[in-house]
Order: structure tokens, then C-alpha cells, then sequence
């Protein structure tokens, strides 16, 4: 690429940047001095032919002018795949109706229901703005943008920062607002609907929406000329459509709990409460480096969650160094999680109820090794795999006749590979 | 009890915040903390795609930052 053209499409790219953050224009012009880039492509890969994804990302990041800087991150990731629908598994083979109501899936005998026609591609657009107010306080403008094709969501962000004690210790505060437009495939089903054969008429609700407001407050302090650390609590309040539209229950018989063949569209609460507590520290010793993060987590759906996050940066030179990565997940099960419906809930179902087995009771594991090497001239170049696996409970209390046969809660593995290179522009 | 539960867990990592050996570091002392290595999130974008890895997979989502944009993953 010719410097002309480089610089041209740096002025594109800054341009877009300032108008999407309502910067002044001239600004625009000292983006002619260097741009930090970020890259990396991700590949996620489920076993079992369940989701696989590829997420390549972009950041840039540059000074306007002293101390004040921008950058924009871009993301596309692809996603296919077979992912659970929400029904149990059973002794004789099921049929399915599509999201858009027009095509059958099947799934065999002693088999997860998949819904195979699961597929996505998304893009993601993150600008933020840190400006500073004086040599110890800035502002941070961020704004996002989503879209994909049956979801498109807009979020702002203020954050205020503030340096205290000889900059030893940074206090912050900070809103974001966001709005999530949802169009499920065929229009989003009734809660506690019936699933129709295709051919009949689905009652559908059309498009649905969601509007959440978080809030954040930190501390971070140094420690010593070693260790660094930061806490900080979440707030979250989110009001509208909560339901995932492709999942489903299905309804048992209620003494030999043989799946009936029909199913249910599942219902989830219009609004959602999260705390959040999040605490994480680095220390530098000889020469590695330690990172050790807990995160304790609750919502008003009944959720409590625990993430420990460990990384130590083994310096293999003053050139390359070996991460390996653990990280421990173990959450509570939703209030209104149900494998499955009886049949004689029909006549009085619960409020709320969803089979979706992220609402359940499991743990996550993941081991990972990175490996990254400065590459010099402001350039460097990492990659890192990781296996995640996540496990619940296959034989709930709850679970009685044919549910017993089956694997009510069954693992997933992931790998995650990640390629990574960082240049100056 | 889930309040109880939260005390708790704030007591302690600010027991462990505080129970390190606390120094006013000049800024001339800072080469240590100025290494990119030493940064809270050393790698941002590898933790922005952890972030949307585990928004997907799991009930529970945020405590680092504010905003980022939905996603119908989850």
C-alpha cells in the first residue's frame, strides 16, 4: 500500500470515528500521527457438531492530541452449527419446527435436541473517546453499535476518572444506556405457545425490544512498586424481552415422564437485576508477572455466580513469554430453570419457566497457553489455545422415569484458538 | 442470606486489597507498573473476546466496564 493511499484511508477512518463521536472535525488531522492496531482472529469450536464461530477483530487506537485519545474496535464473527433447543432428550426420535416455521428438523433416539439451522453472522462497531478535564480527571465517551440479523443494538457510555494520591490511587464512576431492537426469525413466539407443526398458523408477536442501564463504580490502587489493584461494584437494570425465542420445554408425562411430543415456548421474567463484584490485581515478580482476577455475581432471577481467573506470565526472555491461563466458572441455577414441563401443568403453569441450560446449575473450566513474542519495531505476535468444558448436573433430584435414561445436563468442550499481531501504523 | 454472602466477599477482597504491604510509589518508581505486562487488562482485545465468549456461554456477564453493545448470543 502506498503512503498516499494510507494516509487517505487513516483520514476515512478518523473521520468516521470524530462524526460518530461528534469531536471536533480538526481533530481529525492529528490522526496523521501514529495508530496502535490490535488484531486477532478467534476460533471457537464446540464438540459434537454443535456451534462452531471464527471472530476476527480490529483495534485502533490513536492520540488526538495530549492525552486525549480515541480508539475504535471492529468485530464480525460467523457463527454455525447445532445449538440445544431446550427439549429433553427421549427413547423414541423427535420433530422440530423451525424458527421460521416453514421446515422440520429431527432428532434421533437418545439424542440433545439440536436445532440444526442455527446460524449467525454479527458485526460490532466500539468507539471510545478519553478526554482529559485536567492533568488528574478525564472524561470517557464511549458508543457501540451491533447489528445482526435478527438483533441490532445501540449503547452509550459516560465514564468520569479521577487520580488521587501522587496517581496511586484512580477513582471512577461511570452510566451506560443501551437499547437492543429484537426480530426473531418468524416473529417472536407467545410464551407458553404451543409449537405448531409447520403449516399451521404460529401466533406470533412480532419484533420486541429492551432497554438496560448499567452503572459502575471502581477503586483501582497501587499497592506497591509491584502490585496494582482494582475493585470495582456493578449495577444493571434491564427492562423488556428477556425470552430466548428458539428455545423450548417439552412436556413430560407425569408418572413415566416419556416426552408427549409436544412442546412449549419458554417464558422468562421482563426484567432483570444484576450486582456485580469485581476485584482483580497484577504483581510483578522477579520478572513474571501474576494476574488474578474474582468475580461474584447476582441477579434477581435467582443467579449467583463465582469466576476465579488466574495468569501467570512466565518470561521466557526479554523478547517472548509462556501465559498459561485458569479459569474457574460455577453458577446457581435460575429460579424458573425446568428441565421440562409435566403434562398436567398444562391447566396451571408456573410464572415463568425456561430449559435454556445457561440458566441452569454447571460449572465451566478453562485451561489455556499463550505464547507471545515482541516481534520489535512496535510490533509483536501471540497466539494462545484453550480448552473450556462445561459440566452440570446430568441426574437432578427432580429427574424420575425415562429422564433417568438420559443425560439431563450433558458436558460441552470448546477449543479456542487465537492468533494475535499488534503493529504501529 | 445472599446479602450476608456479599458482605462477605467485599470484606474479604478488601482485606486482601488492604493486607498488602501499602507504599506510596513516586512516580520516578514507577517503571515496574509502566510495563505494559503490569496493565490491569494487559491484553484488551483477547479480553474483549473472552468477554463475548463467556456473555454466550454463561448466565452471568460485566464487572470490568460499562457498555460494549448487546448481542443476541445470549
Amino acid at each position: 500500500m502506498s503512503h498516499f493511499s494510507s494516509i487517505k484511508i487513516r483520514e476515512s477512518l478518523s473521520l468516521a470515528c470524530c462524526t460518530l463521536l461528534h469531536a471536533a472535525p480538526e481533530a481529525s488531522a492529528a490522526l496523521l500521527d501514529d495508530v496502535e492496531v490490535d488484531s486477532a482472529v478467534l476460533i471457537y469450536s464446540e464438540a459434537d457438531n454443535r456451534v462452531s464461530l471464527i471472530e476476527p477483530i480490529v483495534k485502533l487506537k490513536t492520540e488526538l492530541e495530549e492525552d486525549q485519545f480515541l480508539s475504535v474496535q471492529m468485530v464480525f464473527d460467523a457463527l454455525t452449527g447445532a445449538s440445544p433447543n431446550g427439549a429433553q432428550a427421549s427413547n423414541i426420535a423427535q420433530t422440530f419446527t423451525s424458527p421460521s416455521g416453514i421446515s422440520l428438523y429431527t432428532t434421533n433416539a437418545g439424542e440433545l435436541p439440536l436445532d440444526s439451522t442455527f446460524r449467525d453472522t454479527r458485526f460490532a462497531l466500539t468507539s471510545t473517546l478519553e478526554s482529559p478535564i485536567d492533568r488528574l480527571q478525564k472524561n470517557i465517551y464511549s458508543l457501540s453499535v451491533s447489528t445482526e440479523h435478527d438483533w441490532n443494538s445501540l449503547s452509550a457510555g459516560y465514564t468520569y476518572s479521577k487520580d488521587l494520591n501522587l496517581r496511586n490511587t484512580t477513582v471512577m464512576s461511570g452510566l451506560s444506556l443501551t437499547y437492543d431492537a429484537i426480530s426473531p426469525v418468524g416473529g417472536a413466539p407467545i410464551a407458553f405457545e404451543q409449537m405448531l407443526a409447520p403449516g399451521f398458523l404460529q401466533p406470533k408477536d412480532g419484533k420486541k425490544d429492551r432497554n438496560t442501564v448499567d452503572f459502575i463504580a471502581g477503586v483501582t490502587q497501587v499497592l506497591n512498586r509491584k502490585t496494582i489493584s482494582q475493585l470495582n461494584y456493578s449495577f444493571s437494570q434491564s427492562q423488556g424481552y428477556h425470552n430466548d425465542p428458539y428455545k423450548i420445554l417439552s412436556l413430560v408425562d407425569d408418572t413415566t415422564a416419556v416426552v408427549t411430543g409436544d412442546y412449549l415456548y419458554e417464558k422468562r421474567p421482563d426484567s432483570r437485576q444484576r450486582h456485580i463484584l469485581y476485584w482483580k490485581t497484577a504483581h510483578h515478580l522477579t520478572a513474571d508477572v501474576i494476574n488474578i482476577a474474582y468475580r461474584y455475581y447476582q441477579d434477581d432471577w435467582g443467579i449467583v455466580s463465582h469466576t476465579v481467573d488466574l495468569k501467570y506470565r512466565f518470561e521466557l526472555s526479554d523478547k517472548d513469554f509462556l501465559q498459561p491461563h485458569i479459569r474457574y466458572y460455577s453458577q446457581s441455577a435460575a429460579d424458573f430453570y425446568r428441565h421440562s414441563l409435566l403434562a398436567s401443568e398444562l391447566s396451571a403453569l408456573p410464572e415463568f419457566a425456561s430449559a435454556d441450560f445457561r440458566l441452569g446449575e454447571f460449572n465451566t473450566t478453562t485451561l489455556g497457553l499463550k505464547y507471545g513474542r515482541d516481534l520489535g519495531a512496535n510490533q509483536a505476535f501471540s497466539s494462545r489455545i484453550e480448552i473450556m468444558r462445561q459440566s452440570g448436573n446430568s441426574q437432578p433430584a427432580d429427574a424420575f422415569g425415562e429422564q433417568l435414561n438420559h443425560d439431563l445436563y450433558p458436558d460441552l468442550t470448546a477449543i479456542i484458538l487465537q492468533l494475535s499481531y499488534s503493529f504501529s501504523w | 442470606m445472599s446479602k450476608l454472602y456479599s458482605v462477605s466477599i467485599l470484606i474479604l477482597l478488601l482485606s486482601l486489597t488492604t493486607a498488602c504491604e501499602l507504599q506510596a510509589v513516586k512516580p520516578w518508581e514507577r517503571s515496574i507498573l509502566a510495563k505494559p505486562s503490569m496493565q490491569l487488562t494487559a491484553d484488551e482485545v483477547e479480553n474483549a473476546l473472552d468477554e463475548h465468549i463467556y456473555f454466550s456461554k454463561e448466565a452471568s456477564t460485566g464487572g470490568q466496564s460499562i457498555g460494549g453493545g448487546g448481542c443476541g448470543c445470549n
